[in-house]
């Protein structure tokens, strides 16, 4: 399956979507399949700073939690607070409704290790 | 109403005790005194107490009805690995109830609670000559809370020592989960060791893994593969060299006992699960009693109180300790547990718990050898009390997993074993029958197991729809995770 | 020895296995070989172990003594019916409920347990118990560490020493920073610093309890909840004795978001000290911060209701280093015992024996006061114990001893744990305390009182 264009992926199977300065975030199709059914989202709050590859928050499913890394830094600028009352928007869409935040891409932590939709599809591959 | 059938089999649904009962249905268990206001301020006074009156006959009912909705070893075999779900003898529970024991305040000067404290010294030195250590504690209250209790005491150590550097925990992949959630409670780091392809600890993987910033080395032998980590005195010798210490994880003490001890494998620090190995009943999950033992060096570093005795046969509590890492509950230990087994050790005496442990070992083999015809076994050899077998080439085949296996025994009547642990084995099933069990139950299980996988490979939908036979089938989970209803509520 | 092989059954299955000898199959690498049979005396048949554990038991003459100990482990009326149901086999040898479809009257229970934790504390949530009052207190610390991201904790001086000794050995180990607040003159703590100290909110919660340690109400009032509420502080409730559940307001009254505490008076036996059962409690919003096991209700694939441990994500055996706690076992069969005591009793009995511990104590206090020179050292409201100060020319530890030879355990003497009331003992007074015990106590006092005047007299002529 070909990932969606137009986006960036990290090697921790989150998505980035730039926009100007602000990029949405989310976990891959890959990611939320690995996961099953997720039960809870744990978002950075609001107007936090978050330094690139820090662990700002968890995904959990029943029966396991993946931590949510960063893949750039940058000022959280909103978060879905969808997620709150429907976790499993993630499942549904993850690259649609599912996102998890948006941030104000600190420019001189513009990522340079993330990955384009076919380097991602290989990775996927061979996990 | 449910009928007669359903009453006996438990089939019917028993609704929550809030849901019975009616304001004013009280039994007089206690005289009806002036009200509350006498006494205290009405600000002080709670506005209610939405609890439900009940009959006594109810209660009985209710909770006899639910424990008939509750599996346990007195219905059947458990083969719950890494749990030695065993027998638990009545007698220690009729020791534990002993007016002498049952109520006993803590407070009671020692001299009027000689017996009490017998009890727990005596247990403590027989601890001390089963696992060679140079002392014990009875003071964690279970198996989790004396690793925390002994990762207190390494850091402790190491504090005094002035070796502020050494923050990192080395743990197997196999070890239980408790042993990096402990050391992570302590703000050590965590490194994870990769088995070898024997099971077992890698010895090259280890010393790459030690420095001098090494704390502890945590680990369990036999470990939670069933085998017995073979290179233990190299594995021990490594991280001594480094400066740190190494830890037992007890909950495998049982495959040991008159074989092997901790201490002479060079073992700084252990804990035992009392509830497990010296068969004290697991009670639903808990209380446990999680004893630790220590190497002389570390002595003065034990939680207090200490029990002492002088030379005229005196027993004492005593609570000071310049190095002790202070204290790690309430009071002194689960001083009923320690009763029990105590009880438990003096019935065996040194030649029984040998026995123990070596038909620990025989039965898990008896199940192994005879499960290894229709099972992957991912690491064919002899085991200990204890051994992981795989459904990942059933899965493959039949789309059967591990937990549907472990479904299918429950509607043969046996206790699933358990399952998906240790984490390195996929579609995992580790197995431990205890030295309990007869040989007639475990051909039973044996039987029921290679039935299971027969039916399996014919048709694999009846296990996929497993369990029919209990009173209620699978449950959604991630309805209970996203929409938690942790509580009852009135329906109005 | 509980093991059911015969020699024909041990000879059959090592064949099977393929080995010759237990001693083959059990062997291990000689470097570490126990190399003689274990230091132990040989087993003892039942008959004879059942009268040995007999005569250690016999040695703890205190349970012959008149007792009017408390502080933290208390003697009440268990309803026999309690451990009837308690002590059912299904019950006792069920291990964790982790096969939901063959445990669903073990969940059932523990779903019921939470219930009434939450009714009783008036708040939202409850897990399925932890070790005890003092190490949920440690936890509680923890999980306010973690919802608030800072490392200090306040506690007042007047929370059970135990409960302050544990989460000390906590806070080392986890480099926590733990203060306290002062006792006031009339008992309970005293809040006049609060404002100040919250100011740099670098405290994660304040823990009180109520009753206190001296068996004061010390409840905190509208002004430190708004104090509490301002610097974004987490108010931890700390319970020593359940049973004033009771009758006492809840700490969600007063704000409290985490409510921990000691459970062994519902129904649980004295035990020396243990196994007894912690709780907690919290508002909903600290529910993935809970530690330890929580029973949830849901349904199954036939349309039943059907009850499953849940969140288990939170949990060391999901989330190993990354877990709210190491906590595996718990108290599930202490708590099991609460639940079915609470079920007997009901509110009717609960309130009643709650009263009548007020009724007892009261007049256990009217007794002690009676006797010249004796006096209360606080005047705080008590729910159950009373902190008593001895006449100047003696000592608690004199009193007490006096106490001992007359059959009496009086209390315990303070100063154990407070230096500035080295003058004072803790008495407690329950359910089933007896007018009869307290006048025996009273009594025994009026002579104490008397010798200590003679003595003081004496000594006094002597010095003339």
């Amino acid at each position: 399956m070909a990932q969606p264009a137009g986006l960036l992926y990290s090697k921790e199977h989150e998505w980035l979507k730039v926009e100007g300065d602000t990029a949405t975030v989310g976990i891959t199709d890959y990611a939320q399949n690995s996961l099953g059914d997720i039960v809870f989202v744990e978002l950075p709050r609001i107007g936090a700073a978050l330094k690139q590859h820090a662990n700002i928050g968890v995904v959990e499913s029943v029966k396991a939690v993946s931590d949510l890394f960063t893949p750039a830094g940058g000022e959280v600028v909103e978060v879905n607070a969808a997620l709150e009352a429907d976790p499993a928007l993630v499942n549904r869409d993850a690259f649609g409704d599912g996102w998890l935040y948006k941030i104000k891409i600190d420019a001189s932590s513009m990522p340079d290790a993330l990955l384009g939709p076919d380097d991602y599809e290989k990775l996927v591959a061979t996990s | 109403m449910p009928n007669a059938n359903e009453i006996l089999t438990a089939a019917h649904d028993e609704p929550p005790i809030f849901a019975l009962g009616k304001p004013g249905r009280a039994n007089t268990y206690f005289a009806a005194g002036p009200s509350a206001q006498t006494f205290l301020p009405a600000s002080a006074l709670r506005d209610d107490l939405p609890l439900p009156d009940n009959s006594e006959l109810d209660v009985v009912r209710h909770y006899t009805r639910l424990s008939h909705r509750t599996f346990a070893i007195d219905l059947g075999f458990y083969p719950l690995g890494s749990c030695t779900m065993k027998y638990n003898p009545r007698i220690n529970e009729a020791m534990a109830a002993l007016p002498g024991f049952k109520d006993l305040h803590p407070y009671a000067p020692d001299e009027l609670a000689q017996g009490a404290l017998q009890v727990m010294y005596d247990l403590e030195r027989a601890l001390t000559a089963i696992f060679g250590m140079s002392a014990f504690t009875l003071n964690p209250a279970a198996g989790a809370h004396g690793e925390l209790t002994a990762l207190f005491i390494a850091k402790a150590y190491f504090e005094k020592c002035g070796e502020h550097k050494r923050r990192t925990v080395i743990v197997p992949d196999t070890a239980h989960g408790t042993n990096p959630a402990s050391a992570a409670m302590v703000g050590y780091n965590v490194v994870s060791l990769r088995s070898d392809a024997r099971g077992r600890v890698g010895l090259d993987e280890l010393r790459a893994a030690l420095g001098d910033d090494t704390a502890v080395c945590m680990m369990t032998n036999p470990n939670t593969l069933g085998l017995f980590e073979d290179h233990i005195k190299e594995i021990t010798d490594a991280v001594h060299a480094v400066g740190g210490l190494m830890y037992y994880d007890g909950a495998n003490a049982n495959a040991l006992m008159g074989n092997a001890r901790p201490g002479d494998m060079g073992f700084d620090l252990m804990h035992l699960n009392l509830h497990k190995t010296f068969s004290i009943p697991h009670g639903g999950g808990g209380a446990g009693h999680g004893p630790v033992g220590v190497a002389e060096r570390l002595v003065p570093f034990l939680p207090r109180p200490i029990v002492t005795k002088d030379c005229d046969g005196i027993y004492a509590l005593v609570h000071d300790g310049d190095d002790a890492i202070g204290t790690m509950r309430s009071f002194w230990s689960n001083f009923a547990h320690a009763v029990r087994a105590l009880s438990y050790v003096l019935a065996n005496g040194g030649d029984g718990l040998t026995r123990v442990s070596q038909l620990a070992i025989l039965n898990a083999n008896y199940i192994r050898v005879q499960a290894r015809e229709f099972l992957e076994m991912p690491f064919d050899e002899p085991c200990r009390h204890e051994f992981v077998a795989s459904a990942r080439a059933l899965k493959r085949e039949t789309g059967v997993r591990a937990l549907d296996l472990a479904k299918a025994l429950l509607d043969r009547g046996y206790h699933a074993p358990t399952i998906y642990f240790p984490l390195l084995v996929p579609e995992c099933l580790m197995i431990e029958p205890t030295e309990t069990e007869s040989k007639e139950t475990l051909d039973g299980f044996v039987t029921a197991l290679r039935e299971i996988v027969e039916t399996a490979h014919a048709n694999p939908q009846a296990i996929l729809d497993a369990p029919v036979a209990t009173v209620v089938g699978r449950i959604d989970e991630t309805r209970a995770a996203r929409q938690p209803d942790l509580r009852w509520t009135p329906v109005l | 020895m509980y093991t059911p092989h015969t020699d024909s059954d041990i000879a059959e299955m090592l064949a099977v296995v393929g080995a010759s000898s237990l001693e083959e199959l059990a062997r291990v690498p000689v470097s570490v070989a126990l190399k003689e049979p274990l230091a132990l005396a040989p087993g003892l048949p039942e008959s004879d172990l059942a009268a040995t554990v007999a005569a250690f038991a016999a040695r703890n003459t205190a349970i012959e003594y008149t007792s009017f100990l408390g502080a933290g482990a208390y003697r009440h009326y268990v309803p026999p019916v309690v451990m009837s149901l308690a002590m059912r086999g299904e019950f006792l040898t069920a291990y964790t409920p982790y096969q939901a479809e063959v445990s669903q009257g073990y969940l059932q229970a523990i779903y019921e347990w939470q219930t009434y934790i939450c009714l009783l504390t008036g708040l939202d949530i409850a897990n399925a118990s932890v070790y005890d009052g003092a190490t949920a207190l440690a936890e509680a610390a923890i999980m306010a560490v973690n919802a608030t991201g800072r490392r200090a904790i306040l506690v007042s001086r007047a929370i059970h020493p135990n409960f302050r000794a544990v989460l000390e050995t906590y806070a080392h180990g986890l480099d926590l920073d733990v203060e306290e607040l002062p006792v006031g003159a009339d008992g309970t703590t005293d809040f006049a610093t609060l404002d100040a100290r919250l100011a740099e909110k670098r405290f994660a919660a304040v823990a009180v309890q109520s009753p206190n340690f001296f068996g004061c109400l010390d409840v905190p009032d509208a002004m430190v909840r708004e104090t509490l509420e301002r610097t974004g502080t987490i108010g931890i409730a700390a319970i020593a004795e359940a049973m004033s559940l009771g009758v006492l307001a809840t700490p969600a009254a007063w704000g409290a978001q985490i409510a921990v505490g000691e459970a062994q008076s519902f129904g649980n036996p004295l035990a020396y000290g243990g196994p007894y059962v912690g709780f907690i409690a919290a508002t909903k919003d600290h529910v993935r911060r809970i530690p330890g096991r929580l029973v949830g209700r849901s349904v199954d694939n036939r349309g039943n209701d059907a009850y499953v441990l849940t969140l288990q994500a939170r949990e060391q055996h999901i989330r190993r280093e990354k877990a709210t706690s190491n906590i595996c076992t718990n108290q599930a069969h202490c708590a099991l015992v609460a639940t079915i005591y609470l079920a007997a009793l009901g509110a009717t009995g609960l309130r009643r024996a709650a009263t009548l511990n007020l009724e007892r104590t009261r007049a256990l206090g009217d007794a002690i006061l009676s006797v010249p020179g004796f006096t209360r050292a606080f005047a705080a409201p008590v729910f159950n114990e009373l902190a008593i100060r001895v006449p100047k020319a003696t000592t608690p530890a004199t009193v007490l001893a006096g106490l001992q030879t007359r059959g009496i355990l009086g209390g315990v003497d303070l100063g154990r744990w407070y230096p500035s009331y080295d003058d004072c003992f803790l008495a407690t007074a329950t359910e089933v305390t007896t007018p009869r015990e307290i006048a025996a106590l009273r009594a025994a006092l009026a002579e104490i009182a008397n010798e200590t005047e003679i003595a003081t007299q004496q000594s006094v002529t002597a010095r003339a």
